[in-house]
């Protein structure tokens, strides 16, 4: 008897597992458009990337250069030309809209998930403050361009109304083309960022805030010792996803400029200095530009993600 | 026991009203540009460089109408492109990225860890890197100037793919899929017609994102077409933005400009709930 249901669960199991084994190739099916079209167009034109980068290969007029292997020179090249200059303008506009557009989702998200504040209309605010994240930056830039240009609404609003006499050549000027760039971004971004940092707050165990109301912590007590711990997982994650968005800014600076980086190529990105390339046909210096940019991506992501991580205990925290 | 300042009835009417008036404010700079915008394009060239008012004019159907009728700029063409690009993408990216997350979450094959990881390595890498090899593949191809490379790599997106595959976990039991098998139903059929309506929430989310992103698009379609009847309209944005700005009908570029953003932005604000609450759900879980 005993023997027999051994036997019975014996069988069992086999039968389970040849099922099992039966079906689990299946899964190759189901995920094999996915692999094929990734191998072609995103991880074979990777490899290429970095291939094409050691070659030179241009056109000039009608004349094809190359491809010829050159090792480096490419990477030479572009150190040789601004390519600092158009890191750095990245960096600048990255951080100009970033810190501004953390400080005010922070304050935002906190503010929305407040009971002694108990804000009304919430809903609306965030349906407002996120909708510039939907619009077409490149419709987007355009109507700033037309907005701000020289004789555009905003400087006749400004003259009609006697604030000033002559009209503000905005994009004539570093500081304003950046803080235009600068605006648009924020606009675009802090809606998102607050609707992330509020579901990282509310996903926070309330008793905790309880807790540190009774022992008479002050809000900013509160927000330093029990938001901002716990807080930091999404913070990274908001951090990472941005800084990632900020090396590929290209949509807001290119048409807003239309495509030179005036004044001066003071708002010329990273990816408007490879798009430049890549129009030109220009491959060698493009592939250089490109494997930059994927190392400096890799590079500040590994960073952040150390650095904030480093205090961050998931053992503690874990729910 | 010292009472905390928060619970201080005049401090708190005090916070509030300072909390509303910066919501205030940021809804209003976030507005603005948009009904400028509007304004302007109802308006004619003329009131235009005269100076800017508050009054919107009547010119918007004159207006609409000079600008479809312009040779330079196939606004329609554009629109049509537009649409059929985006909607192609949505519907590729949304089934693909279920059935790749359906193939990850139910079967336990081999290469199932190895697949799973390596989609997550690759989520973060931006397209930009390896837009140089994707157009010289294109140029080999002999698929420049066509749709085609702008739609069929819609089939793989990691990110869609990681939403698909949270929401699966959350939602989808294997005794379901056993079910089916059970009555005797082919694996792709039980896919197609069980999986795919529980799905359906998320399929709706990602595929209104998914259009999105690809109608805004600019960057790739830029590089790849060529020909004016492939333009789609963020390249005409662009082209108008290159050509000489002084010369043009102002009314027309602010009526460009509301093809572009009006009636994407007129499907957020009738879905504007959904979409909001589907922002977090495909983000970490903290």
């Amino acid at each position: 008897m005993h023997n027999r249901r051994k036997r019975e669960v014996k069988e069992a199991r086999t039968l389970t597992k040849k099922k099992f084994v039966n079906y689990s190739r299946w899964g190759y099916f189901f995920i094999a458009p996915f692999f094929i079209i990734y191998l072609v167009f995103s991880l074979f034109p990777l490899i290429t990337t970095f291939y094409d980068s050691f070659f030179e290969n241009y056109r000039v007029g009608l004349m094809q250069v190359g491809p010829t292997f050159v090792g480096f020179a490419n990477y030479l090249k572009i150190f040789e030309s601004d390519i600092l200059k158009y890191g750095l303008n990245t960096v600048i506009l990255w951080i100009l809209n970033f810190i501004p557009q953390i400080t005010v989702s922070l304050l935002l998200a906190i503010w929305f998930t407040s009971y002694s504040l108990n804000l009304k209309g919430q809903q609306f605010f965030k349906t407002i403050i996120y909708m510039p994240n939907l619009i077409m930056a490149a419709a987007f830039s355009m109507l700033f361009f037309t907005l701000f240009s020289d004789g555009g609404p905003i400087n006749l609003y400004l003259g009609n109304a006697g604030i000033i006499k002559e009209p503000i050549r905005f994009l004539a000027r570093v500081d304003w083309t950046r803080t235009l760039i600068c605006i648009m971004n924020f606009m675009m971004w802090f809606g998102n960022t607050t609707i992330l940092l509020m579901s990282g707050i509310m996903g926070i165990d309330v008793s905790l805030f309880e807790a540190a109301r009774i022992d008479g912590a002050s809000s900013l007590k509160t927000f330093t010792k029990v938001t901002m711990p716990l807080l930091l997982p999404i913070f990274v994650y908001v951090l990472i996803t941005s800084l990632i968005g900020g090396i590929q800014m290209f949509d807001v600076p290119q048409i807003l400029t239309n495509g030179n980086g005036a004044p001066d190529r003071t708002s010329m990105t990273l990816v408007m200095f490879l798009n430049k390339h890549l129009a030109s046909m220009n491959f060698g210096l493009a592939g250089a530009v490109s494997v930059l940019i994927f190392f400096v991506t890799v590079g500040f992501s590994v960073l952040v993600y150390k650095t904030l991580m480093k205090n961050y205990d998931p053992k503690r925290s874990a729910k | 026991m010292k009472e905390s300042t928060t619970y201080n009835p005049i401090y708190g009417l005090v916070a509030k009203t300072v909390c509303y008036i910066f919501l205030i404010f940021l809804s209003v700079l976030c507005i603005l540009p948009f009904l400028m915008l509007i304004i302007n394009s109802t308006r004619m060239h003329s009131e235009i460089m005269k100076g800017f008012s508050f009054v919107p004019g009547t010119s918007f159907l004159d207006n609409m109408i000079k600008l479809l009728s312009d040779d330079n700029i196939p606004v329609l063409r554009g629109l049509l492109n537009s649409v059929f690009i985006s909607c192609s993408c949505a519907f590729l990216t949304v089934y693909f990225s279920a059935m790749t997350a359906y193939g990850i979450h139910i079967y336990s094959f081999k290469l199932k860890n190895f697949s799973f990881n390596f989609i997550m390595l690759v989520m973060m890498v931006p397209a930009q890197v390896s837009a140089l090899g994707f157009i010289r593949l294109v140029i080999n191809m002999g698929m420049m100037d066509t749709f085609f490379p702008l739609i069929i790599p819609a089939v793989a997106s990691p990110i869609v793919f990681f939403f698909m595959l949270q929401y699966m976990k959350s939602i989808l039991a294997l005794e379901i899929v056993e079910s089916a098998r059970v009555d005797g139903a082919h694996e792709f059929l039980t896919f197609n017609s069980i999986v795919l309506p529980i799905l359906q929430p998320a399929i709706a989310l990602q595929a209104i994102f998914s259009f999105v992103q690809n109608w805004n698009n600019y960057f790739m379609p830029a590089l790849i077409i060529n020909s004016k009847d492939n333009k789609t309209i963020p390249i005409l944005i662009a082209q108008l933005r290159s050509a000489d700005y002084m010369k043009f009908d102002l009314a027309q570029v602010y009526v460009l400009i509301c093809i572009a953003i009006i009636p994407l932005m007129i499907m957020y604000l009738i879905l504007s709930r959904f979409i909001i609450r589907g922002v977090t759900m495909g983000s970490v879980k903290g």
